[in-house]
């Protein structure tokens, strides 16, 4: 009977490992193949899905993006992917939000002057620097330095830097929210997390290993962020 | 703030690493996906491949070899060679690339960098440069020249007024390479290179000429170049990336050392 009970556990824990659904969010904001590659690195089978209904069902969201507010705004709304993102954010599945992802998560964008998602409260800016040199988008590999620990940060040390591509930063109200920041003409919030939603202004899957660390460290995450 | 980039090139023809002297004289040096591979565990900040394909029939081939590198590669991946239309970019950042690459199709067709800033982002569209110095005149102000086809057709195009130009068409980013320091191990081509980062505000990548960990280190400042591109150096097995990094950290350049 023990061994029986074992058996079927054991199998259960294999079947409930093998149907969680990770879906990587797609409206036409970008290449998401390198997200799915990043997730399949981490022993992740992600699925690309514009279906509002499959992004419910999900048990863990990635929602990345490249691109101008204002058309990704456009793009979710026509696909109802935008009610899907508040339903999901509210029966607590784990999201991760990336670079666009993270920015129209936020209340408000400076670019096209956009009214986004208001999942977090906040808006995003357009980085306004005094120094000539310094270009914008903000590209390359920063250092990251944590503020307020995170799960998904577990294992990122000083010093470790990771791949960034933007030229808006996110401006979270609840400085409570910001969990990372990182240097370019004074700091601003390049990592927020508030319950089960965790975004990075960073492209984790372009990051190399510490990128892919933190990658894993979502899909293995239940959503709790203490 | 940034961390300077060292970037590695990979010439790639018919599916084999190629490493040309001064643009002609290839020769096939290896499997560019184990060098990719290698690279990227040892520290490599970005990594590019040139496809340099003479036959259209295999142009195939680098679609391959950039998916099979993007499955195990997860720094920023650039690919140019041959890139005409928006359509050929797709179809590579489909494969697995970050950015395109466009030089020889813009130069005769500059929209093409328009096109391709509005299909895929400005941020990802690199023009690349072959440049010799000409000297100063009348028609080269800059005293340098914009070259073709792999630097075989000069085009009576001013360097630096093409550099304006195609920054105000919509490149992200742009490549420098001195076809006169191509390959010579000499170190790069400063004044140019300083000159174009002078005159534009999206990062510049420096390339051609780099032979010994100095020549890094000069085009990152006195140059002003925002990344560095090597090939040959660390090809031959002579300098590893890992090791050019140290150099520049010790050296006061700001680099990313933890990977």
């Amino acid at each position: 009977m023990d061994n029986l009970a074992v058996t079927s556990a054991t199998a259960y824990h294999r079947a409930a490992m093998t149907s969680a659904r990770t879906v990587i969010v797609d409206y036409d904001a970008g290449n998401l193949r390198s997200v799915q590659r990043a997730c399949a690195e981490v022993g992740t089978a992600a699925d690309i899905t514009s279906d509002p209904a499959r992004v419910r069902r999900a048990d863990r969201v990635i929602f990345p993006g490249v691109g101008a507010a204002g058309s990704a705004m456009r793009s979710l709304r026509a696909r109802g992917l935008d009610r899907a993102l508040l339903d999901v954010m509210h029966d607590g599945t784990p999201v991760l939000g990336i670079c666009l992802g993270l920015q129209i998560s936020l209340e408000r964008s400076e670019e096209n002057d956009q009214q986004t998602l208001g999942l977090i409260p906040g808006d995003v800016r357009r980085f306004a620097l005094t120094d000539r040199a310094l270009k914008v988008p903000h590209m390359g590999w920063n250092a990251v330095r944590i503020v307020r620990a995170h799960p998904l940060l577990a294992h990122v040390e000083p010093g470790d830097e990771f791949y960034f591509v933007h030229a808006y930063y996110p401006v979270p109200s609840d400085e409570g929210s910001v969990r990372a920041v990182a240097d370019y003409e004074g700091q601003f919030c390049c990592a927020l997390g508030v319950g089960n939603y965790f975004a990075t202004q960073f492209h984790p899957e372009k990051s190399g290993r510490v990128g892919l660390r933190l990658i894993e460290n979502f899909v293995r995450w239940d959503g709790n962020d203490a | 703030m940034l961390s300077k980039r060292l970037i590695a090139c990979l010439d790639v023809r018919d599916g084999n690493l190629a490493k040309s002297v001064r643009f002609v004289d290839t020769k096939d040096i290896g499997d560019p996906v184990a060098k990719a591979r290698e690279y990227y565990r040892d520290g490599l900040d970005e990594l590019v491949f040139y496809d340099i394909t003479a036959s259209s029939e295999k142009r195939r081939i680098i679609l391959d070899v950039v998916e099979a590198v993007a499955e195990q590669v997860f720094i920023p991946l650039s690919v140019g060679g041959g890139v005409r239309s928006v359509a050929d970019a797709t179809d590579l950042r489909l494969a697995g690339a970050e950015k395109i690459n466009v030089n020889t199709a813009a130069v005769e067709r500059p929209a093409l960098i328009a096109e391709c800033a509005e299909a895929i982002g400005s941020q990802n569209v690199v023009l690349s440069m072959d440049i010799r110095k000409v000297g100063v005149s009348p028609d080269f102000p800059s005293g340098y020249e914009i070259v073709v086809r792999g630097g075989r057709t000069p085009t009576g195009v001013d360097a630096l007024a093409w550099t304006r130009e195609g920054e105000r068409l919509g490149a992200g980013e742009l490549v420098v390479n001195s076809i006169d320091a191509d390959g010579t191990r000499d170190g790069y081509e400063l004044h140019l290179t300083r000159a174009i980062s002078e005159a534009v505000r999206i990062p510049v990548i420096a390339s051609g000429g780099a032979g010994v960990p100095d020549h890094l280190y000069d085009v990152l400042t006195e140059g002003k170049a925002d990344a560095a591109l090597v090939a040959s150096m660390v090809h031959y097995g002579d300098y590893t990336v890992s090791g050019l990094k140290r150099h520049l950290d010790a050296r006061g350049v700001k680099m990313r050392m933890s990977w």
